[in-house]
């Protein structure tokens, strides 16, 4: 029955790293090595993290003024997979899906911060017409498929959009998040079959944030090494820290060459932490606040390569300066979402079907 | 720059708070991220983080203080490079009750309480008032909340049979998604209050089996919603394993967890699935309304030999009303109940459809307008007969659903009233329901899409040709 909480669960800071066995007579990636960035493109990931942090701080201060309503969850924390990921990614072939905790990794795609918080204030100028809210964003335009609210869903979905890049011989690789509590449902292991048995260009990125609303990992799962769900079904996994933008990038390259090589799917597990409550409305009880401070203070994501572009040379006056531009960009975006009227009345019939009948 | 901090909502129902307890104090710098507070909400208390950077100039509501609207400035932040004392002094005294009036446009940064349609139904509730019949005179009642009384129905039924357990997502050790299994666990432990995976099909099934193995269990759905993960269990397992066993193998197993729309959660999260149930043969289905009926039912439910569907509403929750203080309440399942007499119209609801007929009512009665509101509480099987006595005396029926039209519950009520009432009928039944879209997310379209009091009425007027 219910399992107690053991001592079995890791804290994010260590064995991250931690390399799976080799499973003999099969091809496996080699170890992904952290990446190895120049000082543009480390300013560069920086600025997407903290525009992360500082919108999702600003969501959740909307919220608190009633302007967000429903669920709200955000991201501050796990800023590094998506932008360490997600910068490896040719925006003009490969796709991307996730859930529900979506804002970030629209952001990092490039998407129009002003476009993403006027959805979540509910407005006509919304990516979704304000008809989808916080969980329910896309962009076609940009390749990313949602924001969906049912934990698990996106996984097949994402092996779908696979499916579709094989098909069509584009050469696009579909990049699927799912969370640890996702990593449960059973359409995940049928979707992970189905890949590996046709060979799709997938990488399965579970965002081990220790959580899934209130239950940890392994209060929830009977291996909670979660890289090596795919092994089974052939699907090689590899286990990376998820608070270190340069390892993810690393890992992130080794995984895209692995996929556009033909070799099917791979599977990999970025541990990683969520410093606020599940969704707004969640009191967050299930964990002391030391074990969260303990994250924020030595293993913060973009507090580490802060450390890492001072020692590179960059001044504190020149990180001023972008700390300065993103308020800047995050103000203007919650104005634009305060400000936007309403959609029309109209719109609540617009969209049901495409076609007339 | 003085940065006010105010109030925050810390959830789309919460209008006020207590101020818990401070976590920093006059003079201590902040940044993004620091724990300012904890806050009381309508269901937990919550950890307030601080947005801006700066340091704290001024507290201006104390810790402990109750009932702080939302909205409300609450301290001050001096910015960097800012006297902290000078920015004391700087604001306006807070004005709480500001917030509290009805404020005219909102200025940008100034709390907007939300009009939203789910709002307004629970508004509908709070104004509804509803009598009941069946209760002995001079019972003795407690006021108690929807939650409250699910819970107490549980832990009613797990103290006397063994054979009852409880699974599903955070039910436990988080003591329920919605807070419904509250105390479960410390009580009967972790043998029968189970935590379970993310994965509904799975839990589902495991439900089934369990029951097909002679245990009763109370399968929890955080929503519905999720519930469409399982419904091949629901269906395919527990609905017709009696039928096609000729009766050997039994499937006592309640699927409860909130049902309907709740507040701007959007298309995904807020489906009404009665109907979706209450077609299948080998289900019973009950939606209540009031907290009474939500234990008397539930204990039904769980005492049941029968697969039981159990719709809650999560909007219904926190509303309050009166329960009979019996030992062993337990109602009939298959019995509607008339929530308020009248001889002009009849209103069929159930589930928070029945706040809304009876706010309708109230509102009618001030023209002279007598609606009698029947609250369904059982979907299937329906009482058919309760429906039909009422029309028999009002000759009009209006249906009022929170949920879609198209082959909705309000569909059934009308070709029952069109094939076994044809001849009381004075005019044709009527259905007021949630308008067929998805539930969109923005504010006012979720307001324009849900089931509405005005509706009713001029439905109940037409009806009555006034
Ligand atoms: C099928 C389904 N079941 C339950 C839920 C409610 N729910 C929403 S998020 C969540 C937790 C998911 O945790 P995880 O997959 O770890 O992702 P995280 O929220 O940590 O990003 C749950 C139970 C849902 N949306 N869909």
């Amino acid at each position: 029955m219910a399992k107690a909480a053991s001592s079995k669960r890791s804290s994010p800071e260590k064995d991250a790293t931690a390399s799976p066995p080799p499973t003999p007579n099969r091809p496996r990636p080699p170890e992904p090595k952290r990446h190895k960035a120049d000082k543009a493109e480390m300013l560069e990931y920086y600025r997407q993290m903290l525009l992360i942090r500082r919108f999702e701080e600003r969501a959740g201060q909307l919220y608190g003024l009633g302007l967000i309503g429903g669920f709200c969850h955000l991201y501050i924390g796990q800023e590094a997979v998506a932008v360490g990921l997600q910068s490896a990614m040719d925006f003009s072939k490969d796709s991307v899906i996730t859930g529900y905790r979506d804002h970030g990794h629209m952001l990092a795609y490039g998407i129009d911060p002003k476009v993403i918080m006027a959805e979540l204030t509910g407005r006509e100028a919304g990516i979704s017409k304000g008809k989808g809210g916080s969980m329910h964003m896309f962009s076609v335009e940009h390749k990313f498929y949602g924001g969906h609210g049912i934990v698990g869903a996106q996984v097949p979905l994402g092996a779908g959009l696979a499916f579709k890049h094989k098909y069509a011989g584009d050469g696009g690789v579909c990049l699927a998040y799912f969370g640890d509590g996702a990593a449960n449902q059973g359409q995940v292991y049928e979707a992970f079959n189905m890949a590996s048995l046709w060979a799709l260009p997938i990488i399965f990125v579970i965002e081990n944030n220790q959580y899934a609303m209130g239950t940890s990992v392994n209060r929830a799962s009977a291996e909670d090494q979660l890289y090596k769900r795919g092994e089974s079904f052939r699907i090689p996994g590899l286990q990376v820290d998820g608070m270190d933008v340069l390892e993810v990038r690393g890992a992130a390259t080794t995984a895209l060459e692995w996929v556009r090589s033909g070799k099917g799917p791979i599977l990999l597990e970025l541990k990683t932490y969520r410093y606020r409550g599940h969704s707004m409305s969640d009191p967050a009880k299930y964990r002391s606040r030391e074990e969260v401070q303990a994250v924020r203070d030595k293993s913060d994501p973009i507090e580490a390569l802060k450390r890492e572009l001072e020692k590179a040379g960059v001044s504190e006056d020149e990180l001023k300066s972008i700390d300065k531009d993103i308020r800047a960009i995050v103000a203007e975006s919650a104005d634009f979402a305060e400000q936007s009227p309403e959609p029309d009345p109209s719109e609540l019939y617009t969209d049901v079907l495409v076609e007339s009948y | 720059m003085t940065i006010e901090i105010k109030m925050p909502a810390l959830s789309p129902t919460m209008e006020e708070g207590t101020l818990a307890k401070w976590l920093v104090k006059e003079g201590d710098t902040v940044s993004s991220g620091d724990i300012l507070a904890e806050i009381e909400t309508d269901k937990a208390t919550m950890e307030f983080e601080a947005v801006d950077e700066g340091t704290v100039a001024k507290i201006l509501i104390p810790e402990g203080t109750d009932e702080v609207k939302v909205g409300t400035v609450i301290a001050v932040l001096a910015g960097e490079g800012e006297d902290a004392s000078a920015a004391a002094e700087a604001p306006a005294k807070p004005e709480p009750k500001a917030v509290q009036e009805e404020a005219p446009a909102p200025e940008s940064g100034e709390p907007t309480k939300m009009e939203t349609g789910a709002r307004n139904l629970v508004a509908s509730v709070e104004k509804a008032e509803i009598r009941d019949p069946e209760v002995p005179e001079g019972t003795e009642m407690v006021r108690m909340t929807v939650r409250e009384a699910l819970r107490d129905a549980m832990a009613e039924e797990m103290r006397t049979d063994d054979r009852v357990f409880v699974m599903g997502e955070e039910v436990a050790e988080y003591q329920g998604a919605y807070k419904v299994t509250q105390g479960l666990l410390e009580e009967f432990g972790d043998r029968r209050v189970i935590d379970t995976p993310i994965t509904e099909y799975g839990f589902a099934g495991v439900g089934t089996g369990a029951a097909m193995g002679g245990l009763r269990p109370i399968v929890e759905f955080m929503t519905f919603n999720f519930a469409m993960q399982a419904i091949d269990h629901i269906i395919n397992s527990a609905a017709k394993t009696n039928y096609m066993s000729g009766g050997q193998m039994r499937i006592p197993i309640v699927f409860r967890g909130p049902n309907g729309a709740a507040a701007r959660v959007a298309a995904q999260h807020s489906q009404n699935f009665a109907a979706w149930y209450a077609h299948v043969p080998g289900l019973v289905v009950i939606a209540p309304y009031s907290a009474a009926d939500a234990k008397g039912l539930m204990k039904a439910a769980i005492r049941s030999e029968d697969p039981v569907v159990f719709l809650e509403n999560e909007l219904m929750y926190g509303q309050s009303f009166d329960v009979p203080k019996l030992d062993d309440y337990v109602l009939p399942i298959g019995k509607a109940r008339i929530a308020r007499e009248g001889k002009d119209v009849t209103f069929v609801s159930y589930s928070i459809g029945v706040g809304v007929a009876l706010d309708a009512a109230g509102k009618l009665a001030e023209e002279g307008i007598e609606a009698e509101v029947v609250d369904l509480r059982t979907l299937r099987p329906l009482d058919r007969e309760t429906v039909l006595k009422s029309l028999a005396k009002t000759n009009r029926i209006v249906c009022v659903e929170e949920g879609w039209p198209t082959c909705s519950i309000s569909a059934e009520i009308a070709a029952i009233a069109m094939e076994e009432g044809f001849d009381d009928l004075d005019a044709p039944v009527l259905r007021v329901t949630n308008v067929d879209v998805p539930l969109p997310y923005a504010a006012n379209l979720e307001k324009l899409a849900l089931v509405k009091v005005e509706d009713v009425v001029a439905a109940a007027k037409k009806v009555c040709y006034r």
